[in-house]
């Protein structure tokens, strides 16, 4: 195809290659799409934006073939569509990364790129051929891995990078990216875009979900927005700004973005340092994971983990909740020597840990909000001494309405929930166990910026009442607003504790990630 | 946290589902339907089937057939219920039904006054005691060796029918115990003890598991063992807990069937009982995958799998196509049970019913003009 290179605005006589009309889709108890349409170009990338549960990630799976429409139509290319299943949208030239990412952990890499299409020879699979060419589609992608080791062996980032560069080699002329951004750096970001708009310059039609402003005004041409699983427009990206944006999503004219924007850096003042710190660890370290590090964390701070993907920063804070075992140093808890075998050790000394991968390591996807919820309190107490069942509603009901997760129905399973309010729950339940130590991995992964202006207060009121918060995120200007110090990592090795005051800088850090220079 | 109230699922109208569909979407929906129309279709071929009599201050009739047969196999599903929740399963439990009867029956017939109730007592203790014993090995094998639960359980369920063997040294013991004879084959209450003590071990069991977190948890390690792990669920504990229920209540089966023939047959008491447990656990609704569970579901499983075999005997189904004829039947029930089946069956019912108006019906969109 020859597009002219450069964003394009679609002529009136242009005809969308995926249209939407109408359409409506119940689930018992919730109207997720009243109404909603929504129309691609050839050649446009498109924002799909709305808040947590506003019903995005459904009218992708309708658009696709997972959920039939209860009332609409899908046409590509004009002519009208029912997929019954999405083999049949990808054979129509859709290509959809959704937003849990759906491959099989225990199949190497080049297996889950090429799954379904395995070059062949003489029937059997080309083993050689096959990872040849995963190969080159990871490098295509400027990634580097090892193609013949099973995609568990990464980490959710990477495993999101994987299940896009599959999608892409897909030759499709729709490409559906459901949240690709949530849990990836800049760098990644900047290569998925670059990606994004050579794809585009070929003539594909690109709808991209996600909730950062930044990159919605960075890539997209035409924006459609739903509140509240109703279609609230179509606009062109330079009607609109992020004020105005905002306002559209939220539907509201209080909020004004500055006021989301403005978090009260650090707002609780760095604690003053006790004599003994809440933990310490001291030559902490893991064969393959972390290289030994040295951490002190006192009650009322909160410590950064910055660092590029696969950096580490996961595996540094899973030995601090004995999610892994070190098997080099020590740790002190309130100055006692401890050895941390297990998570139940660690929630024992009052620490919880929220980890990134909500699907496969937090939630318990068939049962309810509220069993979720109360599922680590009740834990610790043993099955002998159960919450009563108006204490667990109690508790329920309280965290539903303050982090505002909808529906606020406690009874619902967790599977249905939006992504971002699933990611609500998991805080909820470690917030209630009130921790002394809170370890959060990608706490924000997938929340509205609403939502993500309000957890961000919550971790700064916690640490002002004394919490130690170790706060780990993909998105530095995140963690620099709410960190006292911040912990560098590179090639999984602590490079550099640095004091957030005078402010870091973004550059100051990627500086640091990039010489590993410790100061 | 204060979001404004003009937004979000704050406007949104529910999707109330009417009466009806919420009754068919209710998990013990399609089970209960089954059991009573399996139950009805006999009454074509059994006029009297649903009656009952009394005789003797004692209840008798097909129904009360159908539970008191039924009984062990109930008990059996019943720990198999908790062992596939975690995403386990339990073959040995047939060995277990055998050599639990082998067990009793021996001590009975050694014993000098095998009438008495020290001597029933002391054997029921015995054989409990012993398929505690096996229920820990399992549940070690399993929590402690990471042993793949169906590898763990397949060497007792070889082991055990051997060891069932042995103890009887390969012939069928008989006792004659009238207090032993009480267990299977006797009446309280108007109604057969069996009936009375499977349906004890039943409220015991829901009890326990839904009024203190038990279920929760179980619940939890199944349905996500890594997850469950970091929130501090003892995973360990609870799988030996579900293993040694599990043997215990197949004893207690080996008890009832032993008892009610008054002898013990190591080759054949229990014989495949295994399998039609794991199928009760599925009919009545339970994921071979684990996670949720329910235990009502099972008893209309186990029911089910017993009426099936009552009517195959009283329709005189020819004894070389019983088998195919049970698993047709088995094959409709899970087909029935499987969301994907009914919507492709509704989907060739009415073809696109909800055919899209074409036109921009509802849509507000802004058009864009370059
Ligand atoms: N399978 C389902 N069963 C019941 N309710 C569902 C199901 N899938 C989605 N929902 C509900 O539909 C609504 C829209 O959900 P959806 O996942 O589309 O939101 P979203 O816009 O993608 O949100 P997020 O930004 O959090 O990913 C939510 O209220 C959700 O709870
Ligand atoms: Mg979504």
């Amino acid at each position: 195809m020859a597009a002219p290179p450069g964003p394009r605005t679609p002529t009136r006589t242009d005809q969308p290659v995926l249209q939407a009309r109408g359409i409506r889709k119940a689930f018992p108890g919730v109207l997720a799409l009243d109404g909603v349409g929504l129309r691609l170009f050839p050649g446009e990338v498109h924002a799909l934006m709305g808040e947590n549960g506003a019903g995005k990630s459904t009218l992708i799976k309708v658009l696709t073939g997972v959920h039939p429409p209860d009332e609409g139509s899908v046409s590509v290319d004009g002519s009208l569509q029912r997929f019954a299943e999405p083999l049949e949208a990808q054979h129509a030239g859709i290509s959809t990364v959704y937003q849990e990412v759906n491959l099989c952990p225990n199949l190497s890499v080049a297996e889950n790129l090429l799954v379904g299409r395995e070059p062949r020879r003489l029937g059997l699979i080309h083993w050689s051929a096959l990872y040849a060419r995963a190969a080159r589609l990871i490098t295509e992608l400027e990634l580097d891995l090892d193609v013949r080791l099973p995609l568990s062996a990464y980490s959710l980032a990477v495993q999101q990078l994987v299940a896009i560069a599959r999608a892409v080699d897909l030759e499709a002329k729709v490409l559906i990216l459901d949240e690709p951004t949530s849990s990836l750096d800049r760098d990644e970001v900047a290569q998925l875009f670059s990606l994004v708009r050579r794809l585009r310059d070929r003539g594909v039609a690109i709808l991209f979900v996600t909730h950062f402003l930044d990159q919605v005004f960075d890539l997209c041409d035409r924006v459609t927005v739903l509140r509240g699983g109703r279609l609230e427009g179509e606009y062109r990206i330079d009607e609109l700004t992020p004020v105005t944006l905002v306002h559209r999503m939220v539907g509201s004219e209080l909020r004004t973005l500055d006021e989301l924007a403005e978090t009260s850096r650090t707002a609780s003042a760095a604690p003053v340092p006790a004599e003994t710190p809440f933990l310490s660890a001291r030559g902490l370290a893991r064969s393959g994971a972390v290289q030994p590090y040295d951490l002190d964390i006192h009650r009322g701070e909160v410590i950064g983990l910055a660092g590029l993907l696969g950096s580490g920063r996961t595996e540094a804070a899973r030995l601090l909740f004995g999610a892994d075992h070190a098997d080099a140093g020590g740790l002190r808890i309130n100055g006692e020597r401890t050895d941390l075998r297990s998570p139940r050790a660690a929630i024992a000394r009052r620490i919880a840990f929220c980890s990134e991968n909500r699907k496969a390591e937090g939630l318990i996807a068939e049962l309810t909000v509220r069993e979720n919820i109360v599922l680590a309190l009740q834990a610790a107490r043993g099955w002998a001494r159960p919450l009563s069942r108006a204490r667990q509603d109690e508790i329920a009901a309280r965290w539903t309405e303050v982090l505002d997760i909808r529906p606020a129905d406690p009874e619902a399973q967790v599977r249905n929930l939006s992504g971002g309010n699933q990611q609500k729950v998991l805080l909820a339940r470690w917030l209630l166990t009130d921790p002394e130590l809170l370890i959060l991995d990608e706490p924000t992964r997938g929340i509205d910026i609403g939502a993500k202006t309000e957890i961000q207060k919550l971790v700064t009121r916690l640490a002002s009442e004394g919490t130690a918060v170790v706060f780990i995120s993909a998105e530095i200007e995140e963690v620099l607003r709410l960190s006292h110090r911040v912990g560098v990592l590179r090639d999984h090795r602590l490079v550099a504790t640095l004091l957030n005051d005078p402010p870091l800088t973004p550059d100051r850090i990627l500086g640091t990630i990039a010489t590993g220079a410790t100061s | 946290m204060t979001p404004p109230d003009d937004i979000g699922a704050g406007g949104r109208r529910p999707a109330r589902a009417p009466g009806a569909r919420r009754l068919t979407r209710h998990r013990l929906f399609w089970p209960a339907t089954f059991l009573a129309s399996l139950l009805l279709g006999n009454v074509a071929f059994t006029h009297d089937f649903f009656a009952v009599r009394v005789q003797n201050g004692h209840l008798y009739g097909s129904l009360i057939d159908i539970l008191q047969f039924g009984a062990p196999l109930i008990l059996v599903s019943l720990g198999m219920t908790l062992v596939i929740a975690t995403r386990g399963i339990d073959l040995s439990v047939g060995s277990t039904v055998a050599i639990a009867g082998a067990l009793a029956c021996e001590h009975i017939a050694t014993a000098k006054d095998p009438g008495s109730l020290p001597t029933v007592l002391s054997a029921i203790t015995l054989a409990v005691g012993v398929a505690a014993a096996i229920g820990l090995l399992n549940g070690l094998l399993v929590a402690r060796l990471y042993v793949q639960p169906i590898v763990a359980t397949l060497v007792l369920m070889v082991a055990g029918r051997g060891v069932a063997q042995l103890i009887t040294d390969g012939q069928i013991i008989s006792v004659s115990s009238s207090a032993y004879k009480m267990i299977g084959g006797g009446y309280w209450l108007t109604l057969p003890f069996a009936v009375l003590l499977a349906a004890a071990l039943v409220a015991v069991t829901s009890f326990v598991t839904r009024r203190t977190a038990l279920g929760m948890l179980i619940e939890s390690v199944g349905g996500n063992p890594v997850a469950s792990r970091l929130v501090g669920v003892r995973a360990a504990g609870l799988l030996v807990m579900v293993y040694v229920v599990s043997a215990v209540c197949a004893a207690v089966a080996g008890l009832m069937i032993s008892s009610n023939v008054s002898s013990a047959d190591g080759n054949n008491a229990g014989l495949w009982i295994e399998l039609d447990a794991i199928l009760a656990v599925v009919i009545g609704g339970t994921a071979l995958t684990g996670g949720r569970f329910s235990v009502g579901g099972t008893v209309l499983g186990a029911l089910i799998i017993q009426t099936l075999s009552t009517t195959i005997y009283t329709l005189g189904v020819p004894p070389e196509t019983t088998l195919v004829f049970k698993a047709l039947v088995v094959m409709a029930v899970c087909l029935v049970q499987s969301p994907a089946f009914r919507a492709r069956l509704s989907r060739r019912r009415r073809p696109a019913a909800s055919a899209p108006a074409v036109g921009d019906a509802g849509v507000r969109q802004q058009e864009v003009h370059p």
